[in-house]
C-alpha cells in the first residue's frame, strides 16, 4: 500500500518520489537500505542525510515540504482534525484488519471469513462516521485521508473481494477520489497490487520470500 | 515548572470520554469523566447528564493540563446517554466538543489542541524534519506501543471475573511489550534526549502516558532500562513532576479498586467487552 499511496501522492504533485522503495524486489534488504529503516519496515523516506520511516508521516512530510494544494491535508483546523481523525483511526481499524496476505496461497476458509466479517465492521464504521453524507472524509475536497483510505480498500479488492459491489454509497466516494487524483495516475500506482494474483513464488528473491513467510506465520 | 501548563485555555473547548475502556487498540480504563474546562469561573454548561468535576483518564486527557477537570462520579453510566453520543458516533473515548465541531481519536485532538491554542513550539515542532520525527512516533505507537502495553483492565479483568489472569497470557504480553521498548530505544529515542530531539514533544508525552500504563498494572518496566528511565525524567521534568503524577493519580491506585465501585450494568459491559479482548 504505502508505495502505490506515495507514488500516486508524488507523481500527481509533480515530484519524484524520493523513496527508495519495492516492496516486491530484495533491495530493502541490503545494507544500504538498512541504513535508511532501522526496522527494516517499508516504506522509508530519504531526504539527503535526513530519513523517515511509516507510511503516514512520510505523506505529511511530503505535503508539508513541496507545499502541495492545500485541500490534501488543509490548513484549516478542523478540515484538518478530519483528516487527523481518520489518519489516527485508520491504523488499528482499517490498516489491521482484512489485510489479505498478498502470497500467492489462499487463506485457510475459517480465516477468510473472520477477516471478511472484520473488514465488514470497519467498512460500516467508515461509512457512518468518517464519510456520513460528505462527498470527501474532510468535506467538499479530497485529502490524504481520503487517499490513504482507498489504497487501504483497493487491498482486499486486489486480492479477490468486491467490497464495493453492494456498497453504492462507497462506490460513489471511491470515484469521486479516483476523479480527484486522476484515473490514470490511479491505476498506474496499482499496477503491481492489481497484478498480485498473477504473481507466482519464483518472482520473489528467495531470502525475501523466507522472510515474509516467517513474518506472515507468525500474525496467523 | 510545577505551575507551568501546557495549554492555556481561553474558550470552553470540551474534552470527555464516552465510554470506559473502548479502545480497539489497546484496552484502557477510562472513568467517566466530565470535561475540561477554561480556566475561567465561567465555563459553559456541561451537556447534559455530565457534570463538572473530577478527572479524565484517557491518555489524551492526561497528556494535557487541567485547568478544571470534570469527574461525573465513577462508573455512573452517563457517557451512554444520547448527548454523549453525539459527540461520538461510535461510543469510544477521548471525544472533544469545541462547539457544534466534535472530534474522536486522541492523537487527532491533541494536534488539534496544540494547533488551535499555538501551544510554545517545541510540543509540535514547525521545523519539517522535527515535526516528522513526532509524526513517525505518533503513527508508529498505534500498532507497536498501544496494543502491547498491559492495561488497568488487565489489572481488572482479574476483578471483574473472579479468575486471575492466566501466566501464559501475562508472560506474552510482557514478551510483545519488551521487544516493542526495544524497538522504542533503538530507533526512537536513540541516543537523544527526547525523541524529536533536544526538545520535548507530544511525541514523548503520548509515548511516557502509554508506558505508564504496565507501571501502573506492576510491570515496573524502567528498573532495568537507564536509558528509559533517564529519558522518563526528563520528559517529567519538562512537563512537571506534580502535574504528571496529578494526572496519574487515579491510574496509579487502580489496584485498589473494587467492584463495589462500578454500576452494576457498566461493569457487566466492561466483562463483555474484556471477555471478547481476551
Amino acid at each position: 500500500m504505502p508505495p502505490a499511496l506515495a507514488y500516486c501522492f508524488a507523481k500527481q504533485n509533480q515530484h519524484t518520489p524520493a523513496l527508495a522503495v519495492n516492496g516486491l524486489k530484495a533491495e530493502n534488504l541490503t545494507e544500504e537500505f538498512r541504513k535508511v529503516n532501522v526496522l527494516m519496515k517499508v516504506p522509508a523516506l530519504k531526504d539527503g542525510s535526513f530519513t523517515l520511516a511509516e507510511s503516514i508521516a512520510i505523506l505529511l512530510y511530503l505535503v508539508q515540504k513541496f507545499k502541495t494544494p492545500d485541500h490534501w491535508y488543509p490548513a484549516d483546523l478542523q478540515k484538518r482534525a478530519r483528516v487527523d481523525e481518520y489518519l489516527s483511526w485508520q491504523h488499528t481499524n482499517i490498516r489491521a484488519k482484512g489485510i489479505f496476505p498478498l502470497m500467492p496461497q489462499p487463506l485457510p476458509p475459517e480465516k477468510l471469513e473472520l477477516a471478511t466479517e472484520e473488514l465488514n465492521v470497519a467498512l460500516k464504521e467508515f461509512e457512518e462516521k468518517f464519510l456520513q453524507d460528505k462527498p470527501f472524509i474532510a468535506g467538499s475536497e479530497v485529502s490524504l485521508a481520503d487517499l490513504v483510505a482507498l489504497v487501504e480498500l483497493m487491498q482486499p479488492v486486489c486480492a479477490g473481494y468486491a467490497l464495493f459491489e453492494e456498497r453504492p454509497a462507497l462506490a460513489a466516494w471511491r470515484s469521486r477520489v479516483e476523479e480527484a487524483v486522476g484515473k490514470e495516475l490511479f491505476l498506474e500506482a496499482h499496477q503491481d497490487i492489481m497484478n498480485v494474483k498473477n504473481l507466482t513464488a519464483d518472482q520473489f528473491a528467495p531470502e525475501l520470500l523466507e522472510s515474509f513467510k516467517q513474518h506472515l506465520l507468525k500474525q496467523n | 515548572m510545577g505551575n507551568k501548563k501546557l495549554l492555556r485555555w481561553d474558550t470552553g473547548v470540551w474534552v470527555g470520554t464516552a465510554e470506559v475502556c473502548g479502545s480497539r487498540s489497546g484496552i484502557q480504563l477510562r472513568r467517566t469523566c466530565a470535561l475540561l474546562s477554561s480556566s475561567s469561573e465561567s465555563s459553559p454548561a456541561p451537556p447534559a447528564g455530565v457534570t463538572p468535576s473530577g478527572r479524565c483518564h484517557a491518555p489524551a486527557c492526561r497528556a494535557v493540563p487541567m485547568g478544571r477537570w470534570g469527574r461525573a462520579g465513577q462508573g455512573q453510566g452517563q457517557h451512554k446517554t444520547e448527548e454523549f453520543r453525539k459527540v461520538n458516533v461510535l461510543m469510544k473515548v477521548p471525544a472533544l466538543k469545541d462547539g457544534s465541531f466534535t472530534l474522536a481519536e486522541s492523537i487527532a485532538i491533541l494536534l488539534y489542541l496544540v494547533q488551535k491554542f499555538k501551544t510554545p513550539d517545541h510540543w509540535y515542532p514547525a521545523d519539517l524534519q522535527k515535526r516528522a520525527r513526532v509524526d513517525e512516533y505518533l503513527s508508529w505507537q498505534h500498532t507497536n506501543i498501544r496494543p502491547v502495553v498491559f492495561s488497568p483492565c488487565q489489572v481488572l479483568l482479574p476483578l471483574i471475573t473472579g479468575q486471575p489472569l492466566p501466566p501464559e497470557k501475562l508472560e506474552l504480553a510482557t514478551e510483545e511489550l519488551n521487544v516493542a521498548l526495544k524497538e522504542f530505544e533503538e530507533k526512537f529515542l536513540q541516543d537523544k534526549p527526547f525523541i524529536a530531539g533536544s526538545e520535548v514533544s507530544l511525541a514523548d508525552l503520548v509515548a511516557l502516558v502509554e508506558l505508564m500504563q504496565p507501571v501502573c498494572a506492576g510491570y515496573a518496566l524502567f528498573e532495568e532500562r537507564p536509558a528509559l528511565a533517564a529519558w522518563r525524567s526528563r520528559v517529567e521534568e519538562a512537563v512537571g513532576k506534580e502535574l504528571f503524577l496529578e494526572a496519574h493519580q487515579d491510574i496509579m491506585n487502580v489496584k485498589n479498586l473494587t467492584a463495589d465501585q462500578f454500576a452494576p450494568e457498566l461493569l457487566e459491559s466492561f466483562k463483555q467487552h474484556l471477555l471478547k479482548q481476551n
